[in-house]
């Protein structure tokens, strides 16, 4: 090995020390330093198309339309844009905001209630046809709303609530629930049975097994399954496009493209709302960004 | 964009004493309303659509009459659809096989350790956490012909020689659409690459490189191997979402008249919205859907991807 790798001795000693944690080997500071560059030019090509975003959203609209383009505005930013955004002709924006509030959580508390007692039971109880409901849920995972949009307005039209939250609160609930009960049922199994038979034995009905015993250890598969639930419905489009027709009950993803093929797009609003939407779900991928790569493929990826 | 992954069916040996082993009407409580949204809201309208489809609907709504295939006639004989198919695939196969390909490199280079990686890490978040909708936006706006940045960008930095109208015609306008699509899928594919490089043993590694193998080497007789399965859900996971994408194309290829921009899914919305006819729209979106899942058998056939290794 020593006489293979000459290049290797060069190195200082106390500086391959140094930098021992970034790397079984030790590797140099240059290639580190190398390694530094690529991540940050990753970083920018990844973050340009929001700064683009976020600069526009501060710009007055006729600097936003000046041909050419400004990288920055030369006429201050305009942070009032965040205040008058609200009013727009287009669309009622503070309306489409509610829509997409109110869906969004519904659809999220829903997929709760409803997965997480099926997520439990799956993983702790055998019963006639379980291998046939795992199926099911599996199906209905490769399903989008987009594909049966035709069906479900139809559905929606017969059941009278076309146009309404309810509709897309069912439908958002429908598409997310085997990911939420998948993820669930990957938790659930992980935890010992013997801590159920413990509190059984206690005098617990099963119920109050899984809320007081199972619950607080499978917290962090909850939350995963609730940003996953929240961020799709908070982003669904082609149903929504479809079963919303009224102005006021749009969720932000179908009004937004109102805006586009305008004469003179109100770009700045665009992009204001588009910021305010963003954050808050960045903030809770963030959150979870070390379960992203640890129990997203769970029981898929071994 | 929602994105899935289809976990194995692994029934977990356990003690499975008869307090475990329930009865149907037992499990009903627990189960029932899983059962109830999937018939309901999944299930029903698919065999709704099938149904549609076989029948005549007026544009008011009414189901007048059966007419068996008729709609499927009209739909095969359509002049748009060669070229409407064609333009899915293309959209499908350069979108998904150009994210595998770059995610794979962005996995690897995440996989490697060095100061400020999570916030990198971050970074490729973004788009996925961002609406598809929104991030469209910000590039139709950007590739505007007078006033987008994208656009000036690139005649800044001598890539063309004055601005360009990339959305206004049949080719950049999907070649766009593309990038966007692209854009938006790797960081679902990079995540889902990086937990398959993380169960990657590190005593294999070990192994091959005691046994002299180089970096090339080892990735591939022994990274790539053990990728199989991350890589077989990310490359199903991405024919599913791409196929079945609607705002990037449909804000993209928008303001192109006509349908010699279109893809399936653009097409059914169409017909839906401008011709409301619920009836062909429902036979192409059965086509649509013949098609999802003729790829994902062919594909789950060819590649088994839940095949234990």
């Amino acid at each position: 090995m020593s006489v293979s790798a000459p290049a290797k001795a060069a190195i200082p000693p106390v500086r391959q020390d140094r930098v021992r944690k970034y790397g079984p080997d030790g590797i140099s500071g240059r290639r580190l330093g190398l390694r530094i560059a690529v991540g940050v030019i990753i970083a920018l090509v990844f973050l340009t198309p929001y700064l683009i975003m976020l600069v526009g959203s501060l710009k007055t609209r006729p600097e936003i339309l000046r041909v050419p383009p400004r990288y920055f505005p030369q006429d201050g930013l305009q942070f009032g844009n965040y205040a008058s955004m609200w009013s727009t002709p287009e669309t009622p924006l503070p309306f489409n905001l509610i829509s997409t509030l109110i869906i969004s959580i519904f659809a999220t508390l829903l997929v709760l209630l409803v997965a997480t007692p099926a997520a439990y039971y799956t993983a702790r109880f055998r019963f006639p046809g379980k291998i046939a409901f795992l199926f099911l849920v599996i199906v209905t995972q490769m399903l989008q709303p987009a594909v049966l949009t035709a069906g479900l307005f139809r559905q929606m039209l017969v059941l009278d609530i076309n146009d309404t939250w309810l509709a897309m609160i069912l439908i958002n609930a429908a598409f997310n629930l085997s990911f939420a009960l998948w993820i669930m049922h990957s938790f659930f199994a992980g935890i010992p049975k013997e801590i159920d038979e413990a509190a059984q034995l206690d005098g617990a009905g099963r119920l109050k097994v899984l809320f007081t015993v199972n619950l607080p250890l499978v917290w962090p598969g909850i939350v995963t399954a609730i940003i996953f639930t929240f961020v799709s419905s908070w982003n669904e489009f082609a149903a929504s496009l479809v079963i919303m027709s009224t102005a006021e009950n749009q969720p932000l993803s179908v009004a937004l493209t109102k805006f586009i093929g305008q004469y003179a797009t109100s770009w700045q609003y665009v992009f204001g709302i588009s910021i305010v939407a963003i954050i808050p779900v960045i903030i809770l991928f963030a959150l979870i960004e070390k379960r992203l790569i640890g129990g997203l493929t769970a029981g898929a990826v071994k | 964009m929602s994105t899935l992954t289809p976990p194995v069916i692994r029934e977990r040996k356990r003690g499975g004493g008869p307090q475990n082993r329930d009865s149907l009407w037992a499990a009903l409580p627990w189960v029932g309303p899983v059962l109830l949204l999937i018939f309901g809201v999944v299930l029903f309208p698919a065999a709704y659509m099938i149904y549609s489809s076989t029948r005549r609907i007026s544009q008011a709504g009414t189901n007048v009459e059966g007419v068996g295939f008729e709609n499927f006639a009209t739909v095969f004989a359509d002049p748009n659809l060669p070229r409407v198919l064609l333009n899915t695939f293309v959209w499908v196969i350069v979108v998904v096989s150009v994210t595998v390909v770059l995610s794979l490199l962005l996995a690897n280079f995440l996989n490697k350790p060095f100061p400020g990686r999570t916030l990198v890490r971050m970074a490729v978040i973004v788009p996925w956490a961002a609406s598809v909708v929104m991030t469209t936006t910000v590039f139709y706006y950007g590739l505007d012909r007078d006033y987008g940045i994208m656009n000036s960008f690139l005649v800044d930095i001598g890539l063309l020689d004055s601005t360009y109208g990339f959305t206004k015609n049949v080719a950049t306008a999907l070649g766009a659409a593309i990038v966007v699509g692209i854009f938006v899928s790797i960081p679902f594919t990079t995540y889902t690459l990086l937990a398959g490089l993380q169960a990657v043993p590190s005593d294999a590694l070990e192994a091959a490189k005691m046994d002299g193998a180089g970096p090339v080497r080892t990735y591939f007789s022994v990274v790539l191997p053990q990728l199989r399965g991350a890589l077989a859900v990310a490359v199903l996971i991405n024919v599913i979402n791409v196929f079945n994408n609607l705002p990037i194309l449909r804000i993209m290829t928008g303001s192109i008249p006509g349908y010699s921009a279109d893809t399936l899914m653009t097409y059914i919305f169409k017909v839906l919205q401008f011709d409301r006819r619920l009836d062909i729209a429902s036979a192409l979106s059965v086509v649509n859907f013949a098609v999802v899942i003729l790829i994902v058998a062919v594909y789950v056939k060819v590649v088994r991807p839940m095949k234990e290794t």
